[in-house]
């Protein structure tokens, strides 16, 4: 559909929780709790983190949680019975308050458990989430998503999009059929622009450090440059913070958890970044050092995602270099494979 | 079963369990629900993820041909968390499994051709499945010749196949022992598989090579069929990395680019080449 431009009175956007609450929509917003601003259920506006930068974590949990059921059985004797989980009995939910690298960061996860076979559990959730984003009148400098195709008002994933133009009003943009079906709860509320909005003028900038596609070309032409990867990775402890903060990234694990009677077999958040993740049973690793975990995660993103799925594995939120213990910083290694002459 | 559900298993019952080695099983596999045995069908080179409810999923191939239906087998060595628990299951007992995952031996392909199965240790049971697929449609192919060898005697899998295939003339079974593993009743060869292979001197035209085996197997087993003019496209071996999903998603078992659970696990030598060195 074409995009549509209201306008809203900043006094009003609490009347838009209580309204989304009203209709049973559950609401999941950034919140501050002590130093961290986490992804979690509001019940009104007062407990949304909308000054935050970014939310320490990514978006993600609310179409691929951390913890999940995936299956569901009871023990008899000699027999075992399957209660079927069912992915589609996932409510309508609202993701409000977020940023654009968010809304747009779901477009990895679209193309990984949308490529056949499709995984339900991920879809389903995403198909009934709603995504109200905020653009960045702020940014930082671990900030880079306009050197991945973003920017601080990109519009990709989002639903609706509010910028704000002044102390009292917000510039909102309906941007698909869901954000309108959604508006329709607050048409009252909004009213018509005046005139031509640059809404550029409200947004912060982020300067280009480097090509996208010079990185792209260079990363899938660099997986023998060891040097490359050890030097970048000498710090890493393979902690896994980055792949856990990150909105991309969808590796995961199995585990079973089981009484005498009942038992339930998990999916939970995973990272290459884990010297077990490749460990085989013989002892052998096939990604035996860090380097070479190093190596897979960014060539996962800027390899070999944008060959298969057409789509680079990252949206340059800055998070993994936020939460990194050693500090190691992504903006600065792909800056510098950017910079890699080719002979 | 529910589709929209990726990552449910099928229940199985474990029908019967053959003891075939020390610490190495086969379990035939009936499904619960006659229904979904009867839908169910795979390819030889197929894979599955095999649960035991409690914990958890673990990777192998289906080692009984796709020829022979409503069952399947799979064959295993105690060796980890999963498969110990495994190996403590009894006739009767319900397991999990997903599947069947991954692409095929082109057996359909190999038609009017001689092939040559070269297999060591455990990796017999991958095997197995393609050479009982092709020994069921025996007319089809010219010379089958398979080439086994394991550390010790008593390693050797599938101990009545063997005995079987060495009485059917029209299959040619060479067994090999590693220099040390065999007894003094022993009527097979000793020595490492490459090398009992080079003796053999096989022809290589119009022959596909089939090779499975431990990594140090395979690698000194290549040069020998390079020497013998066997070329990389009629060089076939299977892949194994570390698996969760088996799907493609959980982005454990690729080799660069590729995934071993989707693109894999079976590759030519061809295709071996092309893949860094990840594996």
């Amino acid at each position: 559909m074409e995009k549509e431009l209201k306008i809203l009175k900043y006094n009003d956007l609490p009347k838009l929780i209580e309204r989304f609450r009203t209709q049973g929509y559950p609401v999941l917003a950034p919140v501050r709790k002590n130093k961290v601003v986490e992804i979690e259920t509001v019940e009104s506006l007062d407990a949304v983190a909308l000054d935050a930068l970014l939310s320490t974590q990514s978006a993600k949990k609310a179409a691929f949680p951390k913890v999940e059921k995936v299956i569901d059985y009871t023990l008899g004797k000699n027999a075992v019975q399957q209660v079927p989980v069912n992915p589609e009995t996932h409510p309508e939910t609202i993701l409000f308050g977020v940023r654009p690298c968010d809304a747009s960061g779901f477009k990895s996860l679209d193309a990984i458990f949308g490529d056949t076979p499709r995984d339900e559990f991920y879809l389903k959730k995403k198909e009934k989430t709603t995504i109200v984003s905020f653009s960045c009148p702020v940014a930082d400098s671990y900030c880079f998503c306009t050197s991945v195709g973003g920017g601080p008002g990109n519009t990709a994933g989002s639903d609706i999009q509010f910028t704000a133009i002044s102390k009292e009003e917000l510039l909102v943009e309906i941007l698909t059929e869901k954000g309108a079906k959604l508006a329709s709860h607050f048409t009252d509320l909004l009213s018509d622009t005046k005139g031509d909005i640059d809404k550029n003028k409200f947004l912060a900038e982020v300067k280009v450090v480097f090509d996208m596609n010079a990185v792209v070309g260079k990363t899938t032409a660099s997986f023998n440059n060891t040097a490359l990867w050890l030097e970048q990775s000498l710090r890493c402890i393979g902690c896994g913070a980055c792949a856990f903060v990150c909105p991309t990234c969808a590796c995961f694990d199995f585990q079973d958890e089981q009484n005498t009677k009942k038992g339930v077999r998990l999916r939970l958040w995973d990272s290459c970044g884990f010297s077990l993740f490749t460990l085989h049973t013989s002892g052998h690793n096939p990604r035996e050092v860090q380097s070479q975990r190093w190596r897979q995660r960014i060539m996962h993103k800027f390899a070999y995602m944008p060959e298969q799925l057409h789509v680079v594995g990252c949206e340059g939120c800055g998070r993994c270099s936020r939460a990194c213990p050693v500090d190691m910083n992504i903006k600065e290694h792909l800056t510098s494979i950017g910079e890699i002459v080719t002979v | 079963m529910d589709q929209q559900n990726i990552y449910q298993p099928y229940l199985m019952q474990i029908e019967k369990i053959t003891e075939e080695a020390p610490g190495v099983k086969t379990f035939r596999l009936k499904f619960t629900d006659e229904n979904e045995g009867n839908n169910f069908s795979f390819h030889t080179g197929q894979f599955g993820e095999y649960s035991v409810f409690g914990e958890g999923e673990v990777t192998f191939c289906v080692a009984s041909p796709h020829t022979r239906k409503g069952y399947i087998e799979c064959t295993f060595r105690e060796a980890g968390r999963v498969t110990t628990e495994l190996a403590s299951l009894n006739e009767g007992d319900t397991i999990g499994f997903r599947g069947p995952y991954g692409n095929i031996f082109p057996i359909e392909d190999w038609k009017g051709k001689n092939l040559l199965f070269i297999a060591g240790g455990i990796a017999l049971p991958p095997m197995r499945s393609v050479i009982w697929s092709c020994l069921d449609q025996r007319e089809n192919f010219k010379d089958i010749t398979i080439l086994y060898g394991a550390r010790t005697v008593a390693d050797l899998v599938y101990k009545h196949e063997l005995a079987e295939w060495k009485e059917r003339p029209d299959v040619n079974l060479v067994t090999t022992v590693d220099p040390g593993g065999e007894t003094p009743d022993w009527k097979g060869d000793v020595g490492f598989v490459p090398t009992i292979l080079d003796r053999m001197q096989p022809v290589s035209e119009n022959t596909i090579a089939i090779v499975c085996g431990p990594p140090v197997m395979i690698k000194f087993t290549f040069p020998v069929l390079e020497k013998y003019g066997f070329t990389d496209d009629n060089v076939y071996t299977t892949l194994e990395n570390r698996m969760k999903c088996g799907l493609g998603k959980c982005g454990r078992c690729n080799v660069g680019k590729v995934f071993v659970c989707k693109d894999g696990p079976v590759f030519t030598r061809t295709q071996l080449k092309q893949l860094p060195d990840e594996y």
